[in-house]
């Protein structure tokens, strides 16, 4: 028996999930949309192969509220694992059904019928029948029992093989994002928001605004402001000179900028111990570090878009590029005072998606803007807008004190987790989580903030260490108060917390002296986990090239993300002068039955890449009135001159479950980093990001 | 509002008359008035390179390049290169793009082709320091950079590999 998945026992029946046409076509419903990961292409696979039938025979509408099932968000690298899963046997049910009706036909028996092409045949009748033949035949509003047989991976013609992402070429060619819809009659609109995105407006003078060259209409609510026009062109460069038209004041000034570790510490917060296991054995000696992460910018090349049509009266519909187009319906009905049933919002491609970023936010303006104007608006942000506006990625402390015993082994452990929440998006929690609806008159309230519950958990993310640990302790201290707006960033608290126990593991490891790769195994029973660390040292020639300090270092990181997703081991190669050069990179993977091999890898390669970029550049800075990294100069990113190469290593295991592979290599590649640094430097950097100026210091206190 | 007076450029081999302002950046032009939006919108200052094309063959950034300054040459955006003769180093460059699949959104990508297009018509054989240079001015987010390079390094193949008539 199937187990079903979550998605299905939300979207039982099958129509939900499939439908016969339009054409020589299937249609196949799914909530999980395409971010850049390659998602889509992995998903039709999978239904391909289901089905029997060809890549060209399919037809994938993903994100749609009018005809895709409610998946909730595209996030937690849950989409093969979740929305794979739910495909499958929304698939394998329709065969099956498909099938039985083909047998009735051709009059042979149910268990001779074989499907290809979307054609079924037996090897005891010469005429075949195919899915569009049938479809009047079989009745597609029934319940997925879970019970069809799943093709055997052996039979898997498409899955596990390397196919070409299927949105590229038009990416590649001209239009296909979301900022390219273009509606008849639609106005362009740009926002104002002040240099905080919590700034109220002091005063505006609207007339000024209205008779600015290139603006049309002014869109003003609270502090809520936009400007409209016809002409993209002429509307941005009126930006600048509304701008000096509008005084901006933040109610309550933020808590000023300060090193992560005193900052966070010295907010209040709730404790809890959110995970005990053994107890304590005796130790000869015991140890202690603490570790932080900085606010991180989603920081997409192409800011935020979204485009709404307001010329129905009965259905306002928004186009976005959000990671939940329902719970995004929802929020935006409740802000306009509408029913859901009155919005629908469509998903189209945006720039890259890492989290909760200002996708929801933009969908919200052009909906408000659309219907204050009774015009279809196409509404996209500035890069500033981009990087002050959307959510930020919560910092993040991590303390670690941990015995060894007389064998040489951890024998105690505690663990303590200073963080935000990771998870503010709409939908989450009892209000509406949209920048815009808290700036209308009357205002909407946010949702409390609430941290997520391990076995996932939002800044608790991988806080519990994958070792075989006599004792484990685990302490969260949740801080309500955030003094920026935070929200879900690829990979969430996992980042910082498998950064500092992978940075304490090789503290410990170098205290009695040991490899810190046979120190990890001598903790590890997990063959999956030791596979993947054995393999890194193998690809990097870790036991070969690992020469002691002389500006060079190499450092390995580990984790299986969320402690049931993806194993993965990252080994790098630095080079540390007045900054930190890596040189090169090597990833292995063990992400369970892989779908699409490329795609997972592309996914390592750019993790790997974006952790990088996190790790040794990123930090969002901030002053009393103003997000003061708001653009690429005071929010630079890794350059193309700072790139390492890379190589990847999957492990495949065809016979196991799809594990989520998309935010695995994160907080191995930090680790990674701050261990090669350690190890050239002799000289332990705890305190991302690793920049010239925080490596400097730390060479000058030693 | 009232209507600019017509400002004929040339763009992928033809001449085209647009009525926009003379002030107004290439990009808005490219993408709303001619509808040619494969050149993307990302900071609008010259940092990050998505909105790239070539003017009189050197890669330039569109969103600060004023219409008036490419009257009289010759702009060649990304829509250009699916329509080029495939041994056509344009051509050749998409199709590396492509083969190594080279993107993750893919929003910077077509800025990046048109740079690397630029380098190659000018140095079919550059050096890593030539490559890294041609693409310094641009910024991707996904972390597709080693892909990106490995399509560069199979365009410079292929490139060199088609015999000179």
């Amino acid at each position: 028996m199937n187990a079903l998945p979550a998605s299905i026992v939300v979207s039982p029946l099958l129509r939900q999930w499939l439908a016969i046409g339009p054409g020589k076509r299937i249609t196949v419903f799914s909530g999980k949309v395409e971010l850049g990961q390659g998602i889509t292409t992995a998903l039709s696979q999978i239904a391909c192969d289901e089905l029997g039938i060809d890549a060209d025979q399919l037809l994938m509408i993903a994100g749609h509220t009018g005809c895709s099932p409610n998946e909730m968000y595209t996030a937690g690298s849950l989409s093969i694992e979740n929305g794979g899963a739910a495909i499958r046997h929304a698939c394998a049910e329709a065969r099956r059904l498909f099938a039985r009706a083909a047998a009735e036909r051709l009059a042979v028996p149910a268990d001779s019928i074989r499907v290809e092409g979307g054609s079924f045949s037996s090897s005891t009748n010469l005429e075949t029948i195919d899915y569009w033949q049938l479809a009047t035949h079989v009745d597609l509003s029934v319940t997925i029992s879970g019970q069809a047989p799943l093709i055997h991976p052996e039979d898997f013609r498409s899955v596990g093989k390397s196919m070409a992402r299927a949105d590229l070429t038009a990416k590649l060619s001209g239009a296909a994002y979301i900022h390219d819809l273009v509606l008849a009659d639609m106005l362009h609109a740009r926002m104002l928001r002040g240099p905080h995105p919590a700034c109220r407006i002091v005063s505006v003078d609207i007339d000024r605004l209205k008779s600015l060259a290139g603006v049309t209409h002014v869109i003003h609510s609270g502090s809520f402001l936009a400007i409209a026009g016809p002409d993209e062109a002429a509307l941005v460069s009126a930006l600048e000179r509304a701008a000096k038209r509008v005084q901006w004041q933040l109610l309550q000034a933020p808590v000023i900028q300060a090193e992560v570790v005193p900052m966070l510490k010295a907010m209040s917060c709730e404790s809890s111990v959110v995970h005990t296991q053994g107890v304590p054995t005796p130790a000869v000696s015991m140890h202690q570090a603490c570790y932080s992460r900085p606010y991180l910018a989603h920081a997409a090349i192409g800011p935020s878009c979204a485009v709404a049509d307001p010329t129905d009266p009965s259905k306002l519909t928004v186009w976005s590029h959000s990671q939940g187009v329902f719970p995004l319906r929802d929020q935006i009905a409740k802000a306009l005072g509408r029913d859901s049933s009155g919005v629908e919002v469509v998903h189209l491609p945006g720039a890259g998606c890492y989290g909760h970023n200002g996708a929801d936010d933009v969908a919200f303006d052009a909906a408000y803007i659309a219907q204050a104007t009774g015009r279809p608006v196409r509404v996209q942000w500035m890069r500033e807008d981009e990087l002050t506006a959307s959510p930020f990625g919560s910092a993040g402390v991590t303390e670690i004190e941990a015995g060894i015993d007389a064998d040489g082994k951890i024998c105690a452990w505690k663990l303590q987790v200073w963080s935000h929440t990771h998870m503010q998006r709409p939908g989450w929690g009892e209000g509406v989580n949209l920048l815009g609806a808290w700036a209308i008159e009357p205002p909407l309230a946010a949702s409390k903030a609430m941290e997520m519950p391990l076995p996932s958990g939002g800044g608790q993310r991988n806080s519990i260490a994958l070792y075989d640990l006599p004792h484990q302790e685990v302490t969260h201290h949740f801080i309500s108060q955030a003094p920026l707006r935070v929200s879900a960033l690829r990979s969430l608290g996992a980042y910082v917390n498998i950064f500092a126990i992978e940075s304490f593991l090789d503290e410990l490891a170098a205290e009695i002296g040991a490899d810190p790769v046979a120190f990890r195994l001598r903790h590890l029973t997990d063959p999956r986990a030791r596979a993947v660390i054995t393999q890194a040292a193998r690809i990097s020639g870790w036991q070969e090239h690992r020469s002691e300090g002389g500006g060079t270092g190499m450092g390995i990181g580990f984790g299986q993300y969320k402690n049931h997703a993806a194993y993965c081991a990252v080994v790098a190669h630095v080079r540390v002068e007045e900054k930190v050069h890596v040189e090169r990179v090597w990833a292995v993977v063990d992400a369970g039955a892989i779908i699409n091999p490329d795609g997972l890898t592309n996914q390592i390669e750019g993790g790997v890449i974006q952790a990088m970029s996190w790790t040794l550049k990123e930090a969002v800075t901030w002053s009393d009135s103003a997000i003061t990294s708001n653009n690429w100069e005071t929010y630079p990113i890794l350059n193309f001159d700072e790139v390492p190469e890379v190589e990847v290593l999957l492990l495949a295991q065809p016979g196991q479950p799809s594990l989520g592979g998309g935010e695995a290599a994160a907080g191995p590649t930090a680790a990674a980093l701050g261990n090669a640094v350690a190890h050239a430097l002799g000289l332990r950097a705890r305190h991302l990001p690793l920049t010239a100026e925080r490596l400097a210091k730390l060479i000058n206190e030693s | 509002m009232q209507q600019s007076a017509a400002i004929v450029i040339r763009v992928n081999g033809q001449a085209r008359e647009v009525h926009a302002g003379p002030d107004t950046p290439l990009l808005y032009v490219l993408r709303n008035d001619l509808e040619l939006k494969g050149s993307r919108f990302g900071c609008g200052v010259g940092n990050c390179g998505s909105c790239t094309v070539m003017v009189d063959g050197m890669a330039v950034q569109s969103c600060d390049t004023p219409l008036w300054s490419v009257v009289g040459k010759e702009v060649t955006s990304v829509e250009s290169l699916a329509h080029l003769a495939l041994e056509q180093t344009g051509a050749i460059v998409r199709v590396a793009f492509l083969e190594e699949q080279a993107a993750q959104c893919g929003y910077c990508i077509n800025g990046i082709m048109m740079s690397v297009t630029a380098l190659l018509i000018r140095t079919p054989q550059p050096s890593r320091e030539e490559i890294i240079a041609a693409l310094d001015r641009h910024l991707c987010r996904c972390g597709t950079h080693v892909r990106i390079l490995r399509a560069v390094e199979m365009a410079i193949n292929k490139l060199n590999a088609v015999p000179t008539k």
